[in-house]
């Protein structure tokens, strides 16, 4: 899977944590090699921001993406392998404050989807990112474990991994 | 069989890119139900939600069984996974989204450093 990568020079890879910290609770971690002002400017301008959203290991791209970062300020996400199978995925930023904190809603669900809380800690040059995602229900995040959902973006990603997987699988066979 | 998982990877978008069929899948992780359940949460006729279930089904998402005249849903055997082997799914998207993030904050990084010996020049 790696073989692609090893013609490009491999910073630090820092690990990735993620555990259910409660029962309405998904939280992820990460350090970032980089100041808070420039991961937070990765976060916010979209240029930058499709180019890392999407992992390339997946077969989708993010076909368009529109993000309006200011509280009460928009987004909308729209992804797929092609025009015709998209999907789009949408809601609102609730807080911004530069460098340190985003919040934003998860609207394409008919219940309510979770509201996600990205923070930026500056340590030293490098950022710890923690991305929090609060359910409005113990039987929300049940269901979306349940379903194979991570609610948001994540939904259809989860299932592409599953695809990946069994591409790549395939791939070895033949 | 690459081809059979690309007509997969439609089939499942197109399955989730109706709201209402997402909203059917959340429902079934809580629980199986029956197609007239289903058509009554969703206000739909039973015509409209057979198609929906349907859509599910050929996707693989969804499985049914007809049992006397009603015909239960439940979730597809794609979906049902332990809760840790699904935390550690949901970790490896985000190791490999943030492998990509560290790219670019790798190369702003490098912009700015250029940037910053050109105005001191």
């Amino acid at each position: 899977m790696d073989a692609r990568k090893e013609s490009e020079p491999t910073p630090v890879k820092n690990p990735t944590t993620a555990e259910r910290k409660s029962e309405r609770e998904l939280v992820v971690t990460r350090t970032i090699n980089g100041p808070a002002r420039i991961v937070f400017e990765a976060w916010t301008k979209p240029e930058l921001f499709k180019r890392w959203w999407i992992p390339k290991s997946f077969p989708v791209s993010l076909l368009s993406c529109e993000m309006d970062v200011r509280v009460g300020g928009t987004y909308r996400l729209l992804f797929g392998p092609d025009a015709s199978n998209s999907v789009a995925f949408h809601g609102r930023y609730i807080e911004v404050t530069p460098h340190s904190r985003l919040v934003w809603t998860n609207e394409e669900g008919d219940d309510g989807g979770p509201v996600t809380t990205a923070t930026f800690e500056e340590q030293g040059g490098k950022t710890l990112v923690v991305v929090h995602d609060l359910y409005p229900s113990k039987e929300a995040l049940d269901a979306a474990i349940a379903s194979g959902s991570t609610g948001g973006l994540s939904e259809t990603l989860e299932q592409l991994d599953e695809l990946v997987v069994t591409l790549a699988a395939s791939a070895g066979r033949s | 069989m690459v081809q059979y998982s690309r007509a997969r990877l439609d089939a499942s978008f197109g399955a989730l890119s109706d709201a209402t069929r997402r909203g059917v899948l959340e429902q079934l992780g809580r629980s199986d139900a029956s197609i007239t359940d289903l058509a009554e949460k969703f206000h739909m006729t039973l015509t409209g939600m057979k198609k929906h279930v349907g859509v599910l089904e050929q996707a693989g998402l969804v499985t049914t069984e007809k049992v006397g005249r009603v015909r239960t849903c439940k979730l597809g055997p794609r979906r049902l996974e332990d809760e840790m082997a699904w935390i550690e799914r949901y970790r490896k998207l985000w190791d490999a989204r943030f492998d990509e993030l560290d790219k670019v904050v790798e190369e702003l990084k490098l912009k700015e450093k250029v940037d910053g010996r050109k105005k001191r020049e």
